[in-house]
């Protein structure tokens, strides 16, 4: 800590906010409550680990297989958990599935909620003012900001996390994919259509 | 509390940003918040919604302009502090003075999966759920002081029951500190003109997940 202030006391080319976090850090740890090595093991797994390709692997085999994809939409905790993956899911994980009818888009107006566990850390603009506050009221507003264009009669719904469930989006599979496997199916799954902002790639995008 | 985190339905933030191949991080600090907040929870130091009912109770224009880290982190100042976990004085120097409290546990380097995976919220249900799917059900005008889960645009409006998601820890007691007081679990679904009025988007249908607290029979 001796260090830090004395960068501080010269100007420091640390932030205030960098100075604030270790600061907090050291009497956390300093008081027994945190171990910072455990710190460096969450942080790696979060940059290294867990990120929208464990989605992506749920959706390339509900896809592939109807079985698999029934099972996700009756319990999607239960059907991932069964998939051995590398950060285990909680309890409250609910698939909801695009039909040609109806378009389904996930936000969390109070706060940040999002299915961490198959899609890693939510991206700033999920966290952000302006979606947070039109995708309850002006969801197609909003898939026009990602370039998203749906049919006029298609019906939208919009789930709002405002409890412990987390809802994942099954995208439709892309039409020209007959025959894939479940590793090809996968690189068509973006993050984006995940959450419902997006849809999958095109087969040509990927070719 | 009728904060400025409850942001459903308000204009005037402007279009939605997307950053392409957008960091986990963008400095790494967020990574040590992050990391912290999940240690300290793990720990037993306070339960998620502590920790968002500590960042509603940020000052609207202190919450507007903080990064979602920032956030974060004056919020786990503020449970720190008022938990008694840490004083005042310490957290500004950037030391202890004071020995600990006990925690529950402690996360290291062998156990620390454990606090990658989200805890259930399931709990034993104190009474028969009052709503079944097909319900119609209305959205309590109610407005607490402190945290509740139940957005403000849902608020007497008219819904349909959807879902019954079973019995779960009630946000609003958890985050006073009045424990678990479990409550069944709903996803309610309304109409876009039920919410906005009769200009809306006749396509859009919104749900919550509202607790049985939140609603009445309609």
């Amino acid at each position: 800590m001796a260090t830090y202030r004395h960068q501080h006391e010269h100007g420091s080319e640390l932030s205030e906010m960098q100075l604030r976090v270790r600061a907090l850090e050291t009497v956390l740890m300093e008081k027994g409550y945190i171990d910072p090595a455990a710190l460096d093991r969450i942080i790696e797994a979060y940059e290294t680990k867990v990120g929208p390709h464990n989605g992506a692997r749920v959706v390339a085999r509900a896809w592939s297989n109807t079985v698999f994809k029934q099972a996700l939409l009756d319990d999607a905790s239960k059907a991932v958990r069964g998939m051995g993956h590398e950060s285990r899911v909680g309890d409250h994980l609910v698939a909801v599935e695009n039909t040609p009818q109806v378009h389904n888009m996930v936000v969390c107006t109070l706060c940040s909620c999002y299915p961490w566990e198959v899609l890693g850390l939510p991206p700033v603009w999920y966290k952000s003012a302006p979606y947070r506050s039109r995708a309850v009221k002006d969801p197609r507003g909003v898939l026009a900001d990602f370039g998203v264009k749906l049919p006029k009669e298609t019906q939208i719904r919009v789930w709002d996390s405002t409890a412990e469930t987390r809802f994942l989006v099954l995208p439709m599979r892309p039409q020209g994919t007959e025959g894939w496997s479940e590793e090809r199916l996968a690189q068509l799954v973006t993050r984006d259509c995940m959450i419902g902002t997006g849809l999958p790639k095109k087969p040509e995008e990927i070719a | 509390m009728d904060g400025i985190h409850d942001m459903g339905g308000m204009d005037g933030f402007g279009k939605v940003v997307a950053e392409p191949n957008e960091p986990p991080f963008h400095e790494a600090w967020e990574g040590r918040v992050l990391a912290l907040q999940r240690a300290m929870s793990y720990a037993g130091a306070w339960q998620i919604d502590m920790s968002r009912s500590a960042q509603e109770r940020l000052p609207p224009q202190v919450y507007l302009t903080a990064s979602y880290y920032q956030r974060w982190e004056l919020a786990m100042e503020r449970n720190v502090i008022e938990r008694g976990l840490a004083d005042a004085d310490e957290v500004a120097a950037g030391h202890a003075k004071h020995a600990g409290k006990p925690l529950k546990r402690k996360l290291t380097t062998d156990n620390f999966t454990d606090s990658m995976t989200r805890g259930s919220f399931y709990r034993q249900a104190q009474a028969p759920a009052r709503f079944k799917p097909g319900d119609r059900v209305r959205a309590r005008n109610i407005h607490p002081a402190t945290h509740t889960r139940l957005p403000r645009y849902a608020r007497g409006r008219l819904g349909v029951v959807e879902l019954v998601h079973g019995c779960h820890a009630f946000p609003d007691a958890v985050a006073t500190d009045k424990g678990d007081s479990p409550q069944w679990l709903y996803t309610v679904v309304f109409e876009g003109r039920e919410l906005w009025g009769p200009d809306a988007d006749t396509t859009l249908k919104v749900s919550i997940d509202a607790f049985e607290p939140y609603l009445e029979p309609a």
